[in-house]
């Protein structure tokens, strides 16, 4: 599944979590440039667990309890990288980073630019994103193509522990800003990790199945909805392709074209916002593409509602894709009834 | 009523009438009692998300919102149940909210977090730690270019105080001179970050100075030391002279939320805390003072158990909405 995994590595089963702490020791013990930053990340282990127990083993000076000033503290991040620090800074919750745009469009975004190259802001923030957890409007967005819109960032987005690890280090050896969606609902979600350091690279998509009847992009936690749907579909002779986008900017074409003109088919899932989310974008570039003439049907979407995440846990459930929505279009499309 | 300073009367005592101090009781009570019952429901799956809890902070929402009417406003934060209450919310559309139905305040659309109540002034908690302090100015303003005389009292934690919208809101309150008070409920820690690590300098009510306000800084679990401070802060905005600080010290007897393991606070630290139960002491007050009878006491206790029972029942055979109804709300409906 992961090309980029040397065979001999060993291998274990972490959590997601488990996965992105190991790559931030590893990050910590390799490079004394690193400092990890953020609220509650030390004694309390982060919001989600994900820095754990890094405090003991490397100490306030490594990681860093931020007070609570998200567009201070990611102006502090931004500041410290550009000066030949690389800091990991935690958002507590993705949606908390709307406090901090200014630094991170304004600022770490545009600044090699700006500077003609003459500068760098090598700086991975970290937010834990998504719905699915009860905690309603303020605490459950998915901001992937509001950042996916600035040149300057690149945006990643990890759908299993072994990515989670190796595009966290992919971002870490980047010379530019990294944004790193992690999704909450699968921080306790266990799978195959390969010890010591790998880099899943960014701006490759994963195949992660094969099929020859539709294609389905989807990322994150959508990817193990739309692996369900595709298993279901299987049973009835559909044989879908499931994408793992794994990166929102820059958007692998390659792998998206070279999908759509085998199946003909292509279906976007993602859990932002429908309207010119994601896959208004990977839909957007099919289009544009030679993967045109092989489309057989017209390209589906779909995202989330045009509605803040609702608190009711029924509500929450429908505001974005789950698997049957996924295997119902998949499969209207697959019978040519779309 | 007018002061007496002649004896050793605590302010609320002299300043408040016995049904109104009753009414303060019972509320903290409530509050306790709301909570724990949330709690109790969470526990049971009733609830889901997270909540977070003021136990051991009702005196500083109760004593806070004492003189406010419904035409003043409150904005809240996310340890909001006990302000929601004190503004005179119903329990029962409260425990509605966190059950997810239709007939809570938000209709099901924002639990714990965004508990509100429009109606009496209660503009609304907030998921966002900072985000109400520029609303509560924006109220304030309302109140000032309308000519209307209602303040808004702006609730935020020892953490907000390190948010950028902190000081440009006070900032802005000072400049126009708004009737805003500003209420910080110190409880020493932002999740599990110390104020004393946090924030530069030792009191939140140390800022004032930066923004040519008064500021203070009173015992958070003394009902009536809170009820002294605001009922000045009160005075001042509703006399035009502008914005105050009140920085009330207490403490939160339960973790953060509930994924909280109190890894940051030692368990003797809140132990202590809780020998200062901010309830117990009120009560004995107003017994010492004449104010009730040791029953009476008693009853008003029950008063709020069997209100919260009943809020619970209510909250249960209510309706859930619709799920075909997640995008109503998101804009005003426009008649057809
Ligand atoms: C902008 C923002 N940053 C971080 C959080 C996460 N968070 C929620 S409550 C909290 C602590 C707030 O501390 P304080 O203001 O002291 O209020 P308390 O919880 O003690 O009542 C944090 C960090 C948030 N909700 N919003
Ligand atoms: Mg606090």
């Amino acid at each position: 599944m992961n090309a980029q995994v040397q065979i001999d590595a060993e291998v274990r089963e972490l959590s997601y979590a488990e996965a992105i702490r190991e790559a931030m020791a590893i990050a910590l013990e390799s490079d004394p440039a690193v400092v990890l930053m953020g609220e509650d990340i030390g004694t309390y282990g982060g919001a989600f667990q994900v820095t754990g127990d890094l405090i003991d083993r490397f100490g306030p000076e490594r990681v860093m309890d931020t007070p609570i000033s998200e567009l201070g503290g990611a102006g502090v991040a931004v500041g410290a990288a550009l000066t030949g620090l690389k800091p990991i800074f935690e958002f507590q919750f993705s949606d908390f980073a709307a406090l901090a745009m200014e630094q991170i469009v304004n600022q770490a975004a545009k600044l090699r630019y700006m500077l003609g190259g003459e500068a760098e802001v090598p700086v991975v923030f970290r937010m834990p994103s998504g719905s699915g957890t009860g905690a309603a409007a303020q605490h459950s967005q998915s901001f992937e193509a509001w950042f996916g819109h600035v040149p300057g960032l690149k945006v990643v987005q990890p759908s299993t522990p072994a990515e989670a690890k190796g595009l966290l280090l992919a971002a870490l050896a980047d010379p530019d800003p990294v944004i790193v969606f992690e999704h909450k609902l699968l921080y306790k979600m266990k799978g195959p990790v390969p010890a010591g350091h790998y880099i899943t690279p960014i701006g490759k998509a994963a195949v992660v199945r094969p099929g020859q009847h539709v294609t389905i992009v989807a990322s994150a936690i959508m990817v193990h909805r739309a692996l369900e749907a595709a298993l279901r579909l299987a049973k009835e002779g559909i044989e879908a392709e499931v994408i793992d986008l794994r990166t929102v900017r820059p958007l692998d074409r390659e792998t998206i074209i070279a999908s759509v003109k085998k199946t003909g088919k292509l279906l976007c899932v993602y859990e932002g916002v429908k309207t010119l989310g994601v896959g208004a974008e990977i839909s957007a570039l099919v289009a544009e593409s030679e993967a045109f003439d092989y489309l057989d049907a017209p390209i589906q979407r779909l995202g989330g509602a045009e509605a803040p995440i609702p608190y009711n846990p029924d509500l929450e459930r429908a505001a974005v894709p789950q698997s049957p929505d996924i295997e119902r279009v998949a499969r209207q499309l697959a019978k040519g009834e779309v | 009523m007018m002061r007496d300073t002649t004896e050793n009367i605590p302010f609320a005592i002299s300043q408040f009438s016995p049904a109104q101090l009753r009414e303060a009781l019972r509320k903290m009570h409530l509050i306790r009692l709301f909570e724990e019952g949330a709690e109790e429901s969470y526990m049971r799956g009733l609830i889901h998300g997270t909540m977070h809890l003021s136990i051991g902070q009702e005196a500083s929402a109760v004593a806070t919102c004492m003189e406010l009417t419904d035409a003043d406003k409150i904005t809240s934060t996310h340890r909001g149940h006990g302000h929601c209450i004190a503004k005179g919310a119903d329990v029962g559309r409260m425990f509605a909210e966190f059950f997810g139905k239709e007939t809570g305040y938000c209709h099901g659309r924002g639990g714990s977090m965004h508990i509100a109540d429009v109606k009496t002034g209660n503009l609304g908690a907030n998921g966002i730690v900072g985000g109400g302090l520029p609303i509560a100015v924006g109220a304030a303003l309302t109140a000032k270019r309308l000519g209307r005389d209602d303040v808004t009292v702006c609730f935020f934690g020892d953490g907000a105080n390190n948010e950028g919208a902190f000081h440009e809101a006070l900032n802005m309150a000072a400049i126009w001179k708004l009737p805003v008070i500003f209420v910080c409920e110190n409880n020493k820690y932002g999740m599990s970050t110390a104020a004393a690590y946090a924030t530069a300098v030792p009191n939140i009510a140390d800022r004032a100075v930066a923004y040519s306000m008064p500021g203070v800084t009173v015992d958070g679990n003394d009902f009536s030391a809170v009820a002294e401070a605001l009922h000045e802060a009160i005075a001042r905005a509703r006399a035009g002279e502008g914005p105050s600080l009140v920085e009330n010290l207490t403490y939160r007897w339960r973790g953060h939320s509930k994924s909280d393991r109190n890894r940051y606070r030692t368990k003797d630290e809140i132990e202590e805390w809780m020998t200062r139960d901010p309830i117990a002491r009120f009560r004995a007050e107003l017994i010492a003072h004449g104010v009730l009878g040791e029953a009476e006491a008693d009853a008003v206790e029950v008063e709020a158990k069997d209100a919260v029972a009943a809020g619970i029942e209510f909250a249960r055979q209510s309706p859930t909405p619709a799920v075909t109804e997640v995008t109503k709300f998101v804009h005003a409906e426009v008649a057809a």
